[in-house]
């Protein structure tokens, strides 16, 4: 499986990673490495697998307020807040 | 002091022959001293491990004081712990103060440990060779041009170099045992579900476990008594008893039946390694046990699996990193995209971005089945060759790595020579199993462990197996030269 440039820019977005221009090529180089170790799996038989039932069991509790509002302390560590929210860059114009 | 065990110091504390402040103190000296030719630490907290310490003394004194009572440990910078910083080897959380503990750190806590720092590790638990992590490569003690294994590098070179008795550690891939056994130490990577997971910064959630590190068998089993518990936060925590996993230490091993997997015996098993895994099979032998010939035949699978369930449940969990609530953020955003873009680029480092591009393709429409659905179809032949070989033998054993421990820089460029590494250990972690590492021999004057994997919860019989051989052997007592 080949990984052009276009692939890396989509992958990139979704990954909310930035990807340089010069930087393009080698991450394509690495991916394609781990993508030709990992096209083995197409050689495995599994065709007589039944579906896993044994999913773990998800436990869930009683919808119950159980947590103390704990906001100064959680946020004492965010990198911009005010007046208890959190501060981004302008989302919309 | 420092090359008493765990159970040493814990009988020299009941005793009175010192006290928790004096071995605390005598460690913290060590660390200032010798961590600069290693490079295990991340974070020295001076100040809680003396407060711990006198608290410790103070308890100590009083009757009915807990099992660790007093007893220095180092805690891998995966961990969370309250007020002090909790790194993952990443820049992304250099400035991190977790407002909680993790739950391994509370029990320990309640054990009355006392923690002396938080160690090295490659950055989000990615690697096998600790090179990976913001704060600088750890140096392996018993050979300081090679690397000391990873992700848990530093907790391994701490306790190989007695900076500590005893050190937590994570394992996703083989990050317990395989630092383990380059460093000469012993590892447990306990059963999926055993030990909590709350607080302890994720990789890969269907994977990761953490487990204690330490010189011997019966101290891990101290640690891991301590650690394992069933914790409602972590909703794959199993809600199990936990037992008292020194009771069966000193068990016989007459007619322990020994499962030899042949495809961990083929090619790319370094022959020095062979020999001491063979050594040590024949002493299990002697002390009763029967070596079966057992077939796992997917074992070839596994690491490709592997590369694509852990980077993809990586990119999930790292998706967290947004540079909003917590950790770095990059300078001057432009919009909410730079920042998130930006703030990603900056914060992870070149292998954690490689990992997280990986999942995010297996993961993504039109490839999911074909890679992640075929990925987890495969996880479950891995199991069931384990399932089968459980119903033949009571224990799995083979080498913990193909060879040991390479220099820096060895694995070069291709990212896959370096997943090589984790050939032996991956199938464990992808089935959920226990599995340890044990020292087994020198090769080339560097240490090789022998792996042992066991059933589901039978954590106590693969330390019952490590024990009687560690009676009868002295490997894990060697130290390497040059840490007076």
């Amino acid at each position: 499986m080949s990984i052009d440039k276009q692939d890396i820019k989509n992958l990139a977005q979704l990954a909310r990673i930035a990807v340089s221009e010069d930087q393009v090529n080698q991450v394509s180089e690495g991916l394609e490495s781990v993508l030709q170790l990992v096209d083995q799996l197409q050689a495995a038989d599994t065709s007589g697998l039944i579906a896993d039932t044994e999913q773990p069991f998800q436990h869930l509790r009683e919808d119950q307020v159980s947590e103390t509002n704990q906001r100064e302390a959680l946020q004492a560590i965010a990198p911009n807040t005010e007046d208890g929210l959190f501060l981004v860059p302008r989302v919309l114009d | 002091m420092h090359n008493l065990t765990i159970a040493e110091i814990v009988t020299g504390l009941q005793n009175r022959s010192f006290s928790s402040v004096e071995i605390t103190e005598h460690l913290l000296a060590r660390a200032a001293r010798l961590d600069k030719q290693f490079n295990s630490l991340i974070t020295i907290t001076e100040n809680e491990a003396l407060e711990a310490a006198k608290a410790a003394d103070q308890r100590l004194a009083e009757e009915n004081a807990p099992a660790l009572c007093g007893v220095p440990l180092i805690h891998k910078d995966i961990f969370c712990t309250h007020g002090v910083r909790t790194s993952c080897g990443s820049k992304m959380l250099d400035n991190f103060i977790p407002p909680y503990n993790a739950t391994v750190i509370d029990n320990f806590n309640r054990c009355g440990a006392v923690m002396l720092g938080k160690s090295n590790m490659d950055e989000f638990a990615m690697g096998s060779s600790n090179e990976t992590s913001f704060y600088g490569p750890v140096k392996n003690p018993w050979s300081p041009d090679c690397v000391p294994g990873g992700s848990s590098g530093g907790s391994a070179a701490a306790v190989a170099a007695r900076l500590a008795a005893g050190a937590t550690a994570t394992d996703t891939g083989g990050s317990i045992r395989q630092p383990a056994a380059l460093c000469g130490v012993t590892g447990l990577k306990p059963t999926y579900g055993r030990v909590s997971r709350w607080g302890m910064i994720a990789f890969a959630s269907s994977l990761d476990q953490g487990g204690p590190m330490a010189r011997t068998a019966e101290d891990c089993a101290l640690l891991l008594n301590c650690m394992a518990s069933y914790d409602n936060k972590d909703s794959t925590s199993a809600n199990r008893e936990v037992p008292d996993h020194c009771a069966k230490l000193n068990d016989s091993l007459e007619g322990l039946r020994i499962g030899v997997p042949r495809e961990y015996f083929s090619e790319g098993l370094d022959s020095g390694t062979e020999q001491a895994v063979q050594a040590a099979l024949s002493e299990y032998q002697k002390l009763g046990a029967e070596l079966v010939e057992i077939s796992l035949p997917n074992t070839g699978l596994s690491v490709p699996a592997y590369y694509v369930i852990a980077p993809a449940e990586a990119s999930a969990n790292l998706s967290r990193f947004d540079g909003v609530k917590y950790g770095y953020r990059c300078e001057d955003p432009s919009d909410l995209q730079d920042l998130y873009c930006r703030t990603r680029a900056e914060g992870f480092g070149e292998e954690v971005q490689r990992r997280i591009l990986i999942g995010t393709y297996c993961l993504s429409a039109g490839y999911y089945e074909a890679y992640y659905g075929k990925a987890q179809q495969v996880r479950q032949l891995i199991r069931q060759d384990f399932v089968d070989a459980f119903k033949q033998v009571d224990l799995i054993m083979g080498p913990t790595c193909p060879s040991p421990a390479f220099a820096f820089g060895a694995k070069g460029s291709d990212p896959v020579a370096m997943y090589l590494e984790d050939i032996y250990t991956i199938s464990t972690n992808l089935a959920g199993l226990p599995g340890m590492s044990i020292p087994c021999g020198l090769v080339g004057g560097k240490p090789v462990g022998l792996q042992i994997i066991g059933n589901y919860f039978d954590e106590a019989r693969m330390l019952n197996a490590a024990h009687r051989y560690q009676q009868v052997s002295d490997w894990h007592n060697l130290a390497p030269e040059g840490i007076e």
